[in-house]
């Protein structure tokens, strides 16, 4: 029971590295980017292929991934994304939905259509017991619990204590004001358009031994994102955290104790809280 | 091939003569005229490629629902593919059980999707725009996996096996080479495209249009626009319906993918591709987005998914006019060289 | 139910916004056949009124009164079934749409033809032709009504705001700033719309043009921070110490 709570947080906190570019996207710049697991998708296979190929170690792996996938972002965000700012929700959904396409074509041309596997370091494997034989949870599961915990608190404070959160959380008040002030809103999209593909790309890498890798990770994740978008909004930090540590544990709980529903507990669970929070971050973007 | 590109040449009038000049209208006739021609032509002059026609038929069918929704009442949708299966599943599951009278299935497979747009319909429109985006998508997925794990059903992934269809209106059985299948699948196609072209021609279509446009004014005139949008909704969910029905009859078979998100992906895409709210826009999209699917993924699979994407960001980073629309500006370019040339003539 | 004395009443109309009261307990009546004017500076709540007459937003207390009959529970198009129709001080038109479909479709909305699908528009002849009827009336010229309406001067499309809202044949016409944003050369015609408008249909006129006002209303509100501050004859609110304190600005620079 609490081992499962705990694999739960676990997947949660990676959940939430790996969707909070997604709030940004979404709330910030009110885009529909169905395509952001493609990063983190490009940061698992980055990963992948360092750590089995070329013998890198595990942690340098984590780093090349989350700068890869932030490089790419940025790469993206100035050539084809800011063409579509401001657009209708159609176009966004489509460009997205191609750039998925791309990605994974392009994945299973490279790699193959095959779950990736990597072998962690022996300091990452195994379990220990906690709470006097409680629980027992896998070593790698507290390494997430803590990295993923350390990068909330960064991004909490990053948000709330520096000129650049400042800046940002103006910009995502209302961008017109934000510009007239004379702050820089299309540098501080482009940046943080960055930051949040890189961190999924962190998630990605991190998550190869968690959730699997396979061409169909942005389109399979595609939801559980969503949904972390949709109830935790955009304004805070808190707010998305919590909705991915809550989808974790009921994920990883339905998973665990009722296996033949299978993922219909996950989009259920996704149109029951879209409908009982229309007044979340969907609600106000879909506002004309 | 040659079927695809007449249909484009005759699509280019079908767009532009709106107005009621004598003239145009007749080109425009004449367009359709040959538009629809081609159709029947195709099946003498590809006589081994009947299967594949049925396919593009019922893609034009599954475009021409998105249409109605997305191009006319301006609700997008990532889950119109739950249609779509719900009406193959339904005839399908009607004709293994012992129902196989093909007409009746399209019937009850129009009825079963129509009611689950009825159903769906208040979820779908209920927030705004982006939630009832996500709703659509949620929808979907949860049909999916709904359909995978109802294996003692619906087969699950093995598919739905078994499905015997009698002969349409008793006469013309389902043969080996497609010849009925495809006939059949035109047949329906063409009745639903009247269907439709009546539709949006009437007050009923004007006020989608009108809400599509500007719902803020469409309540100030008075109209119910939330009705308005249900009754779309719905519509177009029985079109999918009959598509998916007829899916199932002509290829006797159900798989999981009649559900799949890449279906209604793919069909955002044909109808973008073609031309979004101008009914022959999805038409000519699915024909070229078959044509292209026979001719690409012959290659690999991955090349096929690779270029559709590609063309998706294409198509929604250059607007939304699709082929039709590139045809119109070329031929107005045209028009104007022509009459420019006959001023400097003067 | 009161006598059908009124047109449209409110009774202690009040709408908070978080802790910002946009209106605050109004009282009004319009006199059936009536040209009232309201008016007021910036700010001081017109356009929430507005939206509560229409049903575009909902009341947090008091009540709206349609004919005598209650409407404060009804959404905003079965206000219009009874009769309330509004113009918008932003065009809310229909781009891709010319003049005579839109207007076309406002009627076919009129005759409750909208839900119909089974028959064309073109079948329904007597729709266009009292639609072609009512733009020439409005000076339309018969290119104008088949453009596009993106495509149609500024003031035409005032002009197109107003047919949009006669095709539904009203009782009770909201006029919301005709005449706003309208180059001197075209409005002209906007202003003659609004004077040749059926005498039978009650007319309650939002603006900010003095001019406008003092020309048409015969009787005048004054809306100030939610509230009436002063109603009366064109005359009588002219003379009137505490509009002309709130008005020194605008009224002055209007003479």
């Amino acid at each position: 029971m609490l081992t499962v709570l705990l694999d739960g947080v676990a997947s949660g906190m990676l959940l939430f590295v790996l969707a909070c570019g997604l709030s940004v996207t979404l709330g910030l710049m009110n885009f529909v980017n169905l395509a952001h697991g493609a990063f983190g998708m490009a940061g698992g296979y980055v990963c992948v292929v360092l750590l089995n190929r070329y013998g890198v170690p595990f942690l340098a792996c984590l780093v090349a991934a989350a700068l890869f996938a932030a490089l790419l972002g940025a790469v993206l965000e100035r050539t084809l994304y800011r063409w579509l700012y401001g657009r209708d929700h159609l176009d966004q959904v489509l460009f997205s939905i191609g750039l998925v396409f791309m990605a994974s074509a392009v994945v299973d041309w490279l790699m193959g259509a095959r779950q990736q596997l990597i072998t962690l370091p022996g300091w990452l494997q195994g379990r220990i017991e906690i709470g006097g034989g409680l629980a027992t949870i896998g070593v790698y599961r507290l390494f997430l619990i803590a990295l993923c915990g350390a990068i909330v608190l960064a991004l909490h404070l990053g948000l709330v204590r520096t000129r650049f959160g400042s800046r940002l959380r103006a910009a995502v008040d209302d961008a017109v004001v934000a510009r007239g002030l004379g702050i820089p809103v299309d540098r501080i999209f482009a940046v943080t358009f960055a930051v949040g593909s890189g961190l999924a790309g962190l998630g990605g890498a991190l998550g190869v031994e968690v959730l699997g890798l396979d061409p169909t990770f942005p389109l399979k994740y595609l939801v559980y994102f969503l949904i972390v978008v949709a109830v935790g909004g955009a304004n805070t930090i808190l707010g998305p955290f919590l909705a991915a540590l809550l989808l974790g544990v009921v994920d990883v709980a339905g998973k665990y104790y009722v296996p033949e529903v299978g993922a219909f507990v996950i989009y259920t669970a996704m149109v029951v809280l879209l409908l009982l929070r229309p007044q979340g971050l969907l609600a106000r973007g879909g506002a004309r | 091939m040659s079927g695809g590109g007449t249909t484009l040449a005759a699509a280019v009038p079908a767009r532009t003569g709106q107005a009621a000049q004598p003239g145009r209208r007749w080109g425009l006739f004449a367009a359709e005229g040959l538009f629809w021609a081609a159709w029947p032509a195709a099946y003498f002059a590809f006589p081994d490629y009947l299967p594949l026609l049925s396919q593009v038929a019922i893609a034009a069918l599954f475009a021409l629902s998105l249409d109605l929704l997305v191009g006319y009442a301006g609700v997008v949708t990532l889950g119109h593919a739950a249609f779509f299966g719900l009406g193959a599943y339904t005839a399908g599951l009607l004709a293994v059980h012992g129902w196989g009278e093909p007409l009746s299935g399209l019937a009850a497979a129009a009825a079963a999707a129509a009611l689950l747009g009825l159903v769906t319909a208040p979820l779908v429109l209920r927030g705004g725009e982006l939630a009832g985006l996500m709703v659509t998508l949620g929808l979907g997925l949860m049909l999916y996996e709904a359909a995978n794990k109802a294996a003692a059903v619906t087969g699950g992934a093995d598919g739905l096996q078994g499905v015997e269809i009698w002969p349409v209106l008793g006469l013309w059985r389902f043969d080996l080479f497609g010849r009925t299948a495809y006939l059949y699948s035109l047949a329906v196609l063409f009745l639903m495209f009247l269907l439709a072209r009546l539709i949006v021609s009437s007050p009923f279509g004007l006020a989608l249009r009108g809400i599509r446009a500007n719902a803020w004014r469409m309540h100030a005139i008075g109209t119910p626009v939330r009705a308005r949008l249900v009754a779309a909704y719905v519509l177009a969910g029985a079109f999918a319906g009959v598509a998916g029905a007829l899916l199932a009859q002509t290829t006797q078979f159900v798989s999981l993918e009649v559900l799949a998100f890449q279906r209604s992906a793919e069909g955002l895409l044909m109808l973008v591709l073609g031309g979004l709210g101008r009914l022959y826009g999805g038409l000519i999209g699915a024909v070229a987005f078959m044509v292209a699917h026979h001719v690409l993924s012959g290659v690999t699979p991955q090349f096929w998914q690779f270029w559709i994407g590609a063309a998706l960001v294409v198509l929604a980073i250059a607007g939304r006019g699709g082929l039709l629309g590139l045809l119109k500006a070329v031929w107005a370019r045209l028009l104007s060289r022509r009459r420019g040339g006959g001023s400097t003539a003067q | 139910m009161t006598a059908p004395a009124a047109a449209l009443e409110t009774r202690g109309l009040t709408r908070h916004f978080g802790g910002f009261t946009a209106v605050d307990g109004v009282s009004f009546t319009l006199v059936p056949g009536s040209r009232h004017a309201l008016i007021g500076p910036n700010g001081a709540g017109k356009t929430t009124f507005v939206n509560l007459l229409t049903g575009a937003i909902r009341p947090s207390a008091g009540a709206v009164l349609l004919e005598g009959r209650e409407v404060t529970g009804l959404p905003q198009h079965l206000r219009v079934k009874r009769g309330l129709a509004r113009t918008f001080q932003i065009n809310q038109l229909f781009p891709d749409l010319a003049p005579i479909e839109a207007v076309t479709l406002a009627l076919a909305e009129r005759e409750g033809l909208t839900a119909r699908w089974w028959r064309p528009v073109r079948a329904h002849r007597a729709l266009e032709a009292e639609a072609a009827t009512l733009l020439a009336r409005l000076r339309f010229a018969p290119v104008e009504m088949a453009a596009p309406t993106r495509d149609l001067p500024y003031g035409r499309q005032r002009l197109l705001e107003i047919a949009l809202a006669l095709a539904l044949r009203p009782r009770v016409l909201l006029l919301d700033e005709p005449a706003a944003g309208v180059p001197p050369e075209e409005s002209r015609e906007v202003l003659e719309a609004v004077a040749a408008l059926p005498r039978d249909v009650t007319v309650l006129l939002i603006e900010h043009d003095m001019d406008l006002v003092f020309r048409f209303a015969e009787r005048i509100t004054v809306l100030a921070q939610g509230a009436v501050l002063a109603e009366g004859t064109p005359e009588a609110v002219a003379r009137d110490p505490r509009v002309r304190e709130v008005y020194l600005g605008e009224a002055t620079a209007h003479g």
